[in-house]
């Protein structure tokens, strides 16, 4: 699963209507990633900032 | 909160309080959550706001969240062409630069003073069923993990759009209908403040960078790439970045705010009910491919679900097939020009920056008075007839 950087997350919700396993979700200040997870790297590839990185456990 | 309501909005943008709102309004028993600890804030937005759509929606203007009134609009080319229009003289609705953040409240006050129960920091977290029909959701309100029962759930929660997935509606986009973007509200810089201003082009692949004034000084100025053309995470932001640092009218910039979202740039979806299910603004993908804004649509279809909700809670009939008197309502309003911008959109995300530049001195050409399909048509075949073939398809 992507890893959070969360001093640069800007908690936009970006990356959780983009993927397309609806695998994440935004808790105002922390993503949480569920095990629907496919590593497909979207989310990691369009964050505005580049705070995600792919492929944590 | 109650333990049972008729209908349940989750999220409260503007789709979310103008759904709550008509559906109070038309007498059901409504509730609106917001997962935010603060409706209105952080501003995931550029602000800018065309008039015409909120008269039908009936939100009454209220100067206290207008930060600027505008004359027009500029296109920009990257050779430097610039094609204005000029809302008034064209006959158009003036366009606004509001403050978002009072507005949500003010739209969400108006949901309040119709009847509708507000709860914030309360998440939507996932919806039960018991055989095989929705009886309510599963959030986390304030921190406590509760059920609240409902007859009918109206998705408003934005681009996540989270709970139409969850019910089933697919909602999900193809990469190149994404569009990934970055904002800094600056100050301290050279802006008109009677114009928005668009740039087209390479400083912005498959999208472009605005800027919307929202007093002498100060402007909201964002970009947005297509999904399909980032190569890294950062690419927004890096592309923003480098366009002000070349910029000599921002060179003193200061920054005062920075956000980030996800704009959907689609073609309208198939479908945006199912039973005992409406999707509303962002949540339904209701964007306008083509200029990015979606406040007044998300107000809009709001408006049209809540009312349907109304009904249907009179009628006891929470069908896919009576909502679909909603989604006639807003594809009526709506479907056509989406699509229609969908195509250009399409098309503009294709073009090289020499067209753009060819494209922009032409429409200054033919003018906005004299702006029509033929025109344009007539002007490319004089001046341009290698291009004519590139853009039948779209005139
Ligand atoms: C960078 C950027 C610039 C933009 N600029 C413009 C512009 O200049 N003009 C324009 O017209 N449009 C613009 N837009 C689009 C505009 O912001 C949206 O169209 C508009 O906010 C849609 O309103 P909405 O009510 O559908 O959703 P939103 O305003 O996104 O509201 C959704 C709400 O739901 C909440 N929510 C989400 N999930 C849950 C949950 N599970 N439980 C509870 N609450 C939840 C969210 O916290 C949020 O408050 C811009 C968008 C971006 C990203
Ligand atoms: S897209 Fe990036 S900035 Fe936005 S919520 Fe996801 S990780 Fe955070
Ligand atoms: S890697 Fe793909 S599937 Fe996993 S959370 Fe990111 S976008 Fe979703």
């Amino acid at each position: 699963m992507p890893v959070e950087n969360v001093n640069k997350c800007l908690h936009c919700g970006l990356c959780v209507g983009s993927c397309p396993q609806n695998a994440i979700f935004l808790n105002e200040v922390r993503l949480d990633f569920n095990d629907d997870c496919i590593e497909c790297g979207l989310c990691s590839r369009i964050c505005p900032v580049g705070a995600l990185t792919p492929g944590g456990k | 909160m109650d333990k049972e309501y008729d209908v349940i909005v989750v999220g409260a943008g503007p789709g979310g309080s103008t759904a709550a709102r008509y559906a109070a309004m038309g007498g059901a028993k409504t509730l609106l959550i917001e997962k935010r600890q603060e409706i209105g804030t952080h501003v995931r937005c550029g602000e800018g706001l065309a008039r015409g759509l909120l008269d039908q929606a009936k939100i009454p203007i209220d100067r206290t969240w207008i930060a600027a009134e505008m004359d027009g609009a500029r296109v920009i080319s990257p050779g430097g062409f610039t094609f204005e229009v000029d809302e008034a003289k064209a006959g158009n609705e003036v366009g606004y630069v509001i403050e978002r953040d009072l507005f949500d409240r003010a739209l969400a006050k108006l949901a309040g003073e119709a009847g509708a129960h507000i709860y914030i920091k309360t998440a939507a977290r996932s919806i039960i069923k018991e055989n095989g029909k929705i009886v309510g959701l599963k959030i986390i309100s304030q921190g406590e993990p509760m059920e609240v029962r409902c007859k009918i759930i109206i998705g408003a929660d934005g681009y996540e759009s989270q709970v139409g997935r969850w019910a089933g509606i697919d909602t999900n986009l193809a990469e190149s209908d994404i569009m990934t973007c970055v904002q800094y509200r600056l100050t301290n810089i050279e802006v008109d403040p009677k114009y928005t201003e668009f740039y087209a082009g390479s400083s912005a692949p498959g999208g472009y960078i605005w800027i919307f004034p929202k007093s002498a000084n100060t402007a909201n100025v964002g970009l947005g790439l297509g999904a399909h053309i980032v190569k890294e995470g950062g690419d927004p932001k890096r592309y923003l970045d480098a366009w002000i640092a070349k910029n000599p009218k921002m060179k003193n910039a200061q920054q005062l705010d920075m956000i980030a979202g996800g704009c959907s740039i689609n073609a309208p979806l198939d479908s945006v009910v199912c039973d005992q299910v409406m999707l509303v603004g962002d949540a339904a993908r209701m964007i306008d491919p083509m200029t990015g804004g979606g406040i007044a649509h998300a107000c809009l279809s709001g408006m049209e679900a809540g009312k349907v909700a109304a009904e249907a809670i009179k009628l006891g009939d929470y069908s896919k097939e009576f909502f679909q008197k909603y989604e006639k309502a807003w594809r009526s309003e709506l479907e056509e020009k989406l699509f229609r911008n969908w195509m250009a959109k399409e098309k503009a995300m294709t073009l090289s920056d020499e067209t753009f530049d060819t494209l922009i001195s032409l429409l200054d050409k033919v003018g906005m008075d004299n702006i029509s399909v033929i025109n344009i048509l007539k002007a490319l075949h004089e001046h341009h007839p290698e291009l004519l073939k590139e853009f039948e398809d779209l005139l």
